[in-house]
């Protein structure tokens, strides 16, 4: 498979191919617009990505557990700062296990303005499981489908454009080891960041009715309560599942502070982060 | 239709998940693997001293303890077991 | 809060959540997820085209694998692995050691003193700057750079290519045997390079009971601190016993072995703990085995040296300058005309030797809990200053150029033998963790009780394994 070098939401006038608008910033994190998250499966590159656009040199390794905090580093590109946060690696937001709430967390109430979901391209379908769960909780995300010259070697070739068709979000195949896509990926993470790219994304198609209604009502009835709130049908689906963590945001508070910061700029995770 | 757990299942065999036994965080981490009713699961290989062994599900390989197999109900896929 | 007349509060949601959970049933999750891989399964169908034909890669990942795990096969590569990984250590590490001792303590250190003398520094200031700080910066340096600089770009190499998970599939049995959760051997991997480092790596264990056996079993992997004393001893002591054609083979032998010893006693620990204070069963494990990955070994070579060897290096820089300065004032500041490190020394020294080791080395491990990194260059200045002193004119014997010497210094000053550098190596993959990790177990436990056990549970069987190794060595005539 070859990494394009045009993909159709891409900004026209703008050179692609290059990484001449890209300033590494390392870990220098001040003042950002916009805060982008790298999330996926253990082992798909994300500390790779997060390399490859931050300039710094985060331990990466062939496997799974190698990272277990979430390290944050900066890039300049078209004159906005970015902060990006490397996450630990999660299967799932459905799971309570502890090595992943940390990633859990974030993606929920750390409100990046763009999610970056990196997927193993040999893998696929186990990668999707988490994408198409982060999916219920935020429209803005960018697939990076990374390894691509894996599935090369193994003989698959991944249709990019009809994975962004299906998904409804933009899909960049990558190397990311080589820098090949990364251009394409920045411009689509600045894209999903300053709202010009409109999402359509993927809804769960739940097969079993009664569940599809329960889903539906709940999510009415916190939408109503927590105005503006982006992913009231995730915290449905939460509640209707007894999850912990959500039952004690919704006690708290915690959602409200959610749906506030649902503004253009995350400010619920400036908090956070001060 | 022969219905069984996947430890007992042999190098290179290949099943269908039919049921998850285990509950709570075990069952909720098979299913984030990909475990679930109606995927296809093969023996990969065996570790030196019997366990775990590595299964072979939906393209990756994943390593079980014998106890945790055992709470995997699968059946057969005759057609299938002569694959390499 | 802003409640409108329409919304529904907090506790009215959660009560609707549990009327409508109920109603649902218990197979809400099964469901969803039963959902979502459907959903996942036509889209990947969608998107995916497979060519029958070129599925080699996939065999030749399948084929490494079953040689690499084999029943007969598995263990004994994984012993060749890090025999190898050492022998190469040691053989390549030995040429450039010679070459940086005799740069930093014949050239640089010589140069240093006249710089000094014709400025006519008086003799104190001299020697608290040349002879303590610098000496034991240099030492570090030419003692652990040139292994470090070979050992962490090939573990880093096995680590890019996907070894480690294999090895930890190898050894789950024991670990489950040992009631230990089977990711406590990837941070135990971890640990290999540094303790806190490992002991942060084990928030990948999701039972409180498991990650507590994990980190206080952590200190039992080598760190970087480590290895150096190690190969030192190893290759000036061990292969002396051997002849020259096997000196390294015999030398990385012995490392192998105080590694091998160290995950029999982290699954001995691991065991005795989850009898006793840390009582339950294993809990259950997943592991997803990466496919292998042709590291790139430029890219590689150049992580490794500049992020692990130049940081370690860097650390170890930073405690020996110090270090340094603390062990010239003892060996230098008197009190009633013998110097306060040879009163620590002669104080210590009866109970050094009742355990195989000496004054020398308990002082040592003392002035190096901040870091293992610093425990050769201690051990070679103490003796020097303290040992020698009678028998030596100061300064000149400090030029330590090359193993020989060492070994030399250490046995003609220090009155070492073989047990003492058997029971320094077994000491120095058991005692206490460094102060870094001691308070990283601190910060991920929170707990005192935990905290101090993983410090004095291997300081007490460190002191008890030299013991019995002196006490079977005299007793066979040995020493
Ligand atoms: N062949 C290939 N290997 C990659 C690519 N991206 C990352 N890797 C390798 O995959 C392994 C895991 O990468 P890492 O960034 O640590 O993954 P993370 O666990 O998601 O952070 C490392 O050995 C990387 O060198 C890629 O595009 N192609
Ligand atoms: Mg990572």
């Amino acid at each position: 498979m070859t990494v394009h070098t045009t993909t159709s939401h891409a900004c026209e006038t703008c050179p692609l191919g290059t990484n001449a608008q890209l300033i590494r910033l390392g870990i220098n994190v001040e003042g950002w617009n916009y805060v982008v998250a790298l999330a996926g499966n253990p082992n798909t590159g994300k500390s790779t990505v997060f390399n490859a656009l931050t300039g710094l040199r985060q331990h990466t390794g062939n496997w799974p557990g190698k990272t277990v905090t979430r390290a944050e580093g900066g890039f300049l590109y078209q004159d906005e700062r970015f902060k990006l946060v490397d996450l630990p690696g999660t299967y799932s937001l459905l799971s309570s296990s502890l090595d992943e709430e940390v990633a859990r967390d974030f993606i929920l109430f750390g409100q990046p303005d763009v999610t970056v979901i990196v997927v193993d391209a040999t893998r696929l379908e186990r990668n999707l499981n988490l994408v198409l769960q982060i999916l219920e909780i935020t429209d803005r995300v960018v697939v990076c489908l990374n390894l691509v010259d894996e599935a090369e070697r193994h003989g698959m070739t991944v249709d990019d454009r009809a994975l962004a068709r299906d998904l409804g979000v933009p899909v960049i195949p990558t190397v990311a080891r080589r820098g090949e896509g990364i251009p394409e990926l920045l411009a689509a993470i600045h894209e999903v960041a300053s709202g010009a790219y409109k999402a359509r994304p993927h809804r769960i198609n739940n097969h079993n009715p009664a569940l599809a209604q329960a889903i539906d009502t709940l999510a009415a009835q916190i939408e109503a309560r927590f105005e503006g709130l982006p992913n009231a049908r995730w915290v449905a689906m939460r509640l209707l599942d007894g999850d912990e963590r959500i039952l004690e945001a919704v006690r708290s508070g915690e959602l409200g502070i959610l749906a506030r910061g649902a503004q253009p700029v995350g400010s619920a995770l400036q908090q956070e982060a001060a | 239709m022969e219905t069984r757990t996947l430890d007992t299942l042999s190098r290179h065999q290949t099943a269908v998940v039919t049921a998850l036994h285990s509950d709570g965080a075990e069952r909720r981490r098979m299913m984030d693997l990909g475990i679930v009713p109606g995927t296809a699961i093969r023996v990969e290989m065996v570790s030196p001293l019997g366990d775990p062994v590595a299964y072979l599900v939906r393209g990756s390989v994943v390593a079980l303890r014998r106890e945790q197999a055992a709470k995997i109900e699968i059946t057969l896929q005759p057609a299938e077991e002569t694959q390499p | 809060m802003m409640a409108e007349p329409a919304a529904a509060t907090p506790d009215d949601l959660i009560k609707q959540a549990e009327a409508l959970r109920s109603a649902v049933g218990a197979d809400f999750h099964d469901d969803l997820m039963l959902s979502i891989y459907t959903d996942a399964a036509r889209i990947a169908d969608h998107a995916v085209t497979r060519e029958g034909a070129a599925r080699g890669r996939f065999y030749l990942d399948r084929t490494i694998d079953r040689l690499v795990t084999s029943r007969v096969w598995g263990f004994p590569m994984m012993l060749f692995m890090l025999l190898a990984v050492f022998w190469i250590t040691i053989t390549g590490a030995n040429v450039p050691s010679q070459m940086l001792g005799d740069f930093l303590m014949g050239a640089v250190y010589d140069a240093l003193h006249s710089v000094a003398q014709a400025l006519s520094f008086p003799w104190w200031l001299a020697g608290f700057l040349i002879d303590g700080v610098y000496l034991a910066t240099a030492w570090v340096v030419s003692v652990m750079l040139p292994p470090m600089a070979i050992f962490f770009p090939l573990f880093t190499l096995l680590e890019d290519l996907g070894y480690l998970p294999r090895v930890a599939f190898n050894l789950d049995r024991l670990f489950h045997k040992a009631g230990a959760h089977g990711k406590q051997s990837l941070t135990m991997m971890m640990g290999y390079g540094c303790n806190a480092a490992g002991v942060v790596a084990t928030r990948i264990i999701d039972s409180p009971r498991e990650r507590l056996i994990a980190i206080i079993t952590n200190n039992f992997s080598i760190c970087n601190g480590r290895w150096p004393t190690l190969i030192l001893m190893g290759t000036i002591f061990i292969a002396a016993t051997a002849p020259p054609a096997l000196a390294s083979f015999i030398a990385a032998t012995s490392v192998v072995a105080v590694a091998v010893l160290g995950i029999f006693l982290t699954l001995a620990v691991s065991w005795f703990l989850s009898r006793t204070w840390l009582k339950g069963e294993a809990s259950t494990f997943s592991l997803e085995l990466p496919p292998y990955r042709p590291p790139q070994i430029l890219k590689t070579l150049y992580t490794s040296i500049i992020d692990r060897t130049l940081i370690v290096l860097w650390r170890a820089v930073t405690m020996a300058a110090p270090a340094g300065a603390v062990i010239w004032l003892l060996g230098n500041v008197t009190l009633d005309g013998v110097s306060i490190g040879e009163h620590l020394v002669n104080l210590l020294n009866p109970v050094g030797l009742l355990f195989g080791l000496n004054g020398v080395i308990l002082v040592a491990y003392i002035v190096a809990i901040p870091a293992n990194e610093i425990v050769i260059p201690t051990i070679l200045m103490l003796t020097m200053m303290v040992g020698g002193s009678s028998m030596v004119q100061p300064g000149v014997m400090l030029e330590l150029e090359s193993n020989t010497e060492v070994y030399n210094v250490l046995v003609g000053m220090g009155g070492w033998t073989l047990l003492t550098a058997v029971n320094l190596m077994l000491f120095s993959l058991i005692h206490n963790p460094c102060s870094t990790t001691i308070l990283t177990i601190w910060n991920e436990t929170k707990n005192l009780r935990w905290t101090a056990m993983a410090v004095f549970l291997p300081l007490a069987l460190g002191f008890g394994v030299t013991f019995l190794t002196a006490n079977v060595a005299r007793l066979l005539g040995l020493v």
